[in-house]
């Protein structure tokens, strides 16, 4: 979760001169038509790939057909107009109800066959109806469930997220300046601790604050039932969210401000920055200009990655914590084999990465003069 | 040799490397001991055991230590059996050719200051007919009297005091674990302290009859790591959670740090399509959501902890890693040694395993160790998912145990916290000593 990248995609090379702009047009349309081909058929693959695993490579029909099977024999058994029927008559029936049931669920169709329309669908956005699970609402749409579980999330994750991005990149930046003090010894012996995943500090938070203590809740959005007053209902869900965010920020903030402490140190040692200084340039421009700018890169891909890395929640902990997210929902998605619902969730997620991953390289470009699109082995 | 040595007096320097491997040395000596005292097949039957194994165990009692942090002694479990204990008298009056009389005196002391957990007395009776017929008195140390039950005893009868109702009634309303403990006089309901006695009269109708017994008091501690809801002693899963994280997370660690930068050093070196190729897999690996998939593994195929460890070290191998590891390769392929191993003619496997690969072994050493734990925490929370190995006991487990069994609800904090203090040692054991490791063999980082 904290780790930072420290190459990026697109290649620094020294800017060439005397091309005419012509050349750079083309140049610039022919990698971004590679980089997007190669980025659509990486989706197609991955979200065929989760189709494939999510359905067992077509097993999962067989346990759907084993229950409408099940199902339409309960139904036969239990009516008592059809008591009087004949055995070979029943049987009739029920083979005419399942062919139904299965037809209604495409189960008459090869699972290849299959699993390429669920493919197209899934690409389109056209994430269907889901099987067992339903939103608080009642809807079956696919759509509706995961627009229903999105801001629990987003309200969690963004909060710890940001608040762990900023205070530990600034932080970092304070420390890179002061290394060899008590503090920033005091972060490098702490940044093993970040070895242990978000839902581990999570247990324990519970442990001591709502067993032992009880001064927090266990776990949940908001109490039941929720306060009717906007101001109390904010300050329920505050309470609640105290716990989740002092899990995620325990369990990154040693390791994120280590390595961006490292990683800024490195780009502070440079022989440009000793000259800004030598040229008596105040600490303040110095880190504005000489380290930050060329940080730039790294720091925005972090920083989008991270903003991305949102949108799947994070499954332990949401169940660690009982948050109505999207993470516990893709749990229970798995639990009850409702692959629309999986496909949905992983769909939305690949095409968010892939996104974000091609607007990178455009990004590099203007905040790194350095950078040249298309450059060689930019790729 | 000498250059391991050097490397060792390295990592002396470093007083957290030295404190992270001297953790690390402890748990493989735990591992090494529990594989030696209690094989494989072994810890399975025990963790899966019922209350045939388990049955003189209590449940979820705390583990004895913690009676060492307050002032007064809870109960400990109270074993005696007719056929071992010497505290046991047996007595028979009568004519043993006909029906006679046979008087089991159990004899214990009681000095604990809380109730114990629950009372039990299993029966053996051996007859050919008639079965025997058990009265059961309960002698307090200041000697009053408890009539406890009668019974006809079965091949094997089991009695609970705690269970009959008739005996509740005669103590007053008070359960057995109480009534037949508590201090009449003392003014809030303390347990007597001294030497209890418990008569088992048996009549025998057969000469050849006879009645074994067995009295369990179970108490409220039990053990260096206490018992769980299923009474099973938490050292067993405890210590063989031991190899089990310890294996799990080199294997992986190894498994996929290995593969991963041999895919990586031939990617670069073949150049072309082959690492086209390999670029391309990892960015479809990428975009698969990794814990979903070992999600989906274990609910839809297996959970057998050795298939998500190979699942575990397939996804890893396509990782961002690749990236990494190619990165540094790329600035390897252009150095002069390279090239001179072309230029006497090296194949390029020979210069993939014996150029390229060992050149930037010391560099990914440190990320090898640091990421030992992450595997181990994965184990964990595999488990915590209910998606842990069924039949073996690891720490994710006992975690899991503990949260669906209201352990934290109940104030069994012991049971969560003994496999969290477990994993937190394996985490900071290799994550302190890859740090270290990391200012050892870059040295870019060493002055910082």
């Amino acid at each position: 979760m904290a780790d930072v990248p420290m190459t990026s995609e697109a290649v620094a090379v020294p800017r060439e001169r005397g091309r005419t702009t012509s050349s750079t047009f083309i140049r610039v349309f022919r990698y971004t038509a590679i980089r997007l081909l190669a980025l659509v058929i990486s989706v197609v693959f991955g979200v065929y790939l989760t189709i494939l695993v999510a359905n067992m490579g077509g097993a999962v029909d067989d346990i759907r057909r084993g229950q409408i099977r099940e199902g339409v024999a309960m139904m036969l058994s239990m009516d008592p107009d059809l008591r009087q029927l004949s055995r070979a008559e029943r049987d009739v029936l029920a083979a005419e109800y399942i062919a139904i049931a299965e037809a209604r669920f495409g189960l008459d169709q090869p699972f290849i066959v299959r699993s390429f329309r669920f493919l197209q669908n899934a690409l389109t956005l056209d994430l269907g109806r889901a099987e067992h699970l339903t939103s608080d609402s009642g809807s079956r749409q696919v759509r509706q469930i995961i627009l229903e579980r999105l801001p629990p999330t987003l309200v969690l994750f963004a909060t710890a997220n940001l608040f762990l991005f900023f205070f530990s990149v600034t932080l970092a930046l304070f420390l890179s300046r002061r290394y060899g003090t008590f503090l920033d010894r005091m972060v490098i012996a702490f940044s093993p601790a970040s070895s242990a995943p978000s839902w581990f500090y999570g247990l324990f938070l519970i442990l001591f604050f709502a067993a032992m203590w009880g001064v927090l809740p266990y776990g949940g959005m908001v109490s039941a039932p929720p306060p009717a007053q906007t101001s109390a209902y904010l300050l329920d869900l505050a309470r609640h969210m105290v716990l989740p965010v002092s899990a995620m920020v325990l369990s990154g903030i040693f390791a994120s401000t280590y390595s961006w402490r490292t990683f800024f140190l490195i780009y502070s040692s440079e022989d440009y920055v000793e000259m800004a200084k030598a040229k008596g340039l105040a600490s303040r421009d110095i880190e504005r200009h000489y380290i930050l700018r060329p940080t730039l890169p790294t720091i925005i891909t972090s920083f989008a990655l991270m903003l991305i890395s949102m949108w799947t929640g994070a499954i332990i902990l949401e169940t660690v914590f009982n948050w109505p997210g999207l993470g516990r929902l893709f749990f229970s998605a798995i639990n009850l084999y409702d692959t629309p619902v999986i496909v949905g969730e992983t769909v939305v997620y690949a095409y968010l990465l892939a996104l974000t991953v091609f607007m990178l390289d455009f990004v590099y470009v203007l905040v790194d003069p350095r950078v040249k699109i298309g450059g060689k082995g930019g790729a | 040799m000498s250059r391991l040595n050097k490397t060792l007096q390295q990592i002396a320097r470093y007083p957290s490397a030295v404190l992270g491997l001297a953790v690390i040395a402890l748990l493989i000596g735990i591992a090494i001991y529990t594989v030696a005292t209690i094989p494989y097949s072994e810890a399975i039957r025990l963790w899966r055991g019922g209350e045939a194994i388990w049955g003189d165990y209590p449940r979820t009692a705390q583990p004895i230590w913690t009676d060492w942090l307050t002032s007064d002694q809870l109960p400990r479990s109270i074993v005696l059996d007719s056929t071992t204990s010497p505290d046991v008298e047996k007595t028979i009056d009568g004519d043993p050719e006909a029906s006679h009389r046979q008087t089991l005196i159990y004899t214990f002391d009681y000095p604990y200051d809380g109730f114990p957990q629950e009372l039990v007395i299993f029966m053996q009776g051996t007859f050919l007919d008639r079965r025997p017929h058990a009265s059961l008195t309960w002698i307090t140390p200041d000697g009053r009297e408890i009539r406890m039950g009668e019974m006809a005893v079965r091949s094997a009868e089991t009695y609970r005091p705690g269970q009959d109702s008739r005996l509740q009634r005669r103590l007053r309303g008070d359960s057995a674990e109480i009534g037949l403990f508590v201090d009449p006089e003392a003014e809030n309901r303390t347990a007597m302290k001294g030497t209890y006695q418990m008569v088992l009269d048996v009549d025998l109708f057969e000469p050849e009859a006879d009645v074994e017994a067995k009295l369990v008091i179970h108490g409220q501690v039990h053990g260096l790591a206490g018992t769980d809801h299923r009474r099973r002693d938490l050292t067993v899963a405890l210590l063989w959670g031991t190899p089990v994280a310890l294996a799990f997370g080199l294997l992986a660690a190894l498994g996929s740090t290995l593969t991963t930068m041999i895919i990586a050093a031939t990617g670069v070196w073949m150049g072309g399509w082959v690492d086209s190729v390999i670029q391309r897999v990892t960015e479809v690996n990428m975009i698969l959501p990794f814990l979903p998939i070992l999600i989906m593994i274990g609910t839809l195929y297996t959970r057998s902890i050795w298939v998500i460890l190979s699942v575990v070290i397939l996804l890893s191998i396509f990782g961002s890693a690749i990236k990494t590891y190619r990165a540094i390769f790329i600035q390897v392929k252009e150095s002069p040694y390279i090239e001179a191993a072309r230029a006497y003619g090296a194949s390029n496997t020979r210069i993939i395993f014996k150029y390229m690969i060992p050149r930037i072994i010391p560099m990914i050493i440190p990320g090898l160790v640091v990421s030992i734990p992450t595997f181990v925490f994965l184990e964990a929370s595999l488990a915590i998912l209910g998606l842990g190995d069924p039949v073996l006991p690891t720490w994710g487990k006992l975690i899991d145990d503990a949260r669906s069994n209201g352990a934290l609800f109940q104030g069994h904090y012991y049971w969560m916290l003994e496999p969290f203090v477990m994993l937190m040692l394996t985490g900071l054991g290799f994550a302190t000593l890859g740090f270290a490791l990391d200012r050892i063999f870059n040295p870019r980082l060493r002055g910082l």
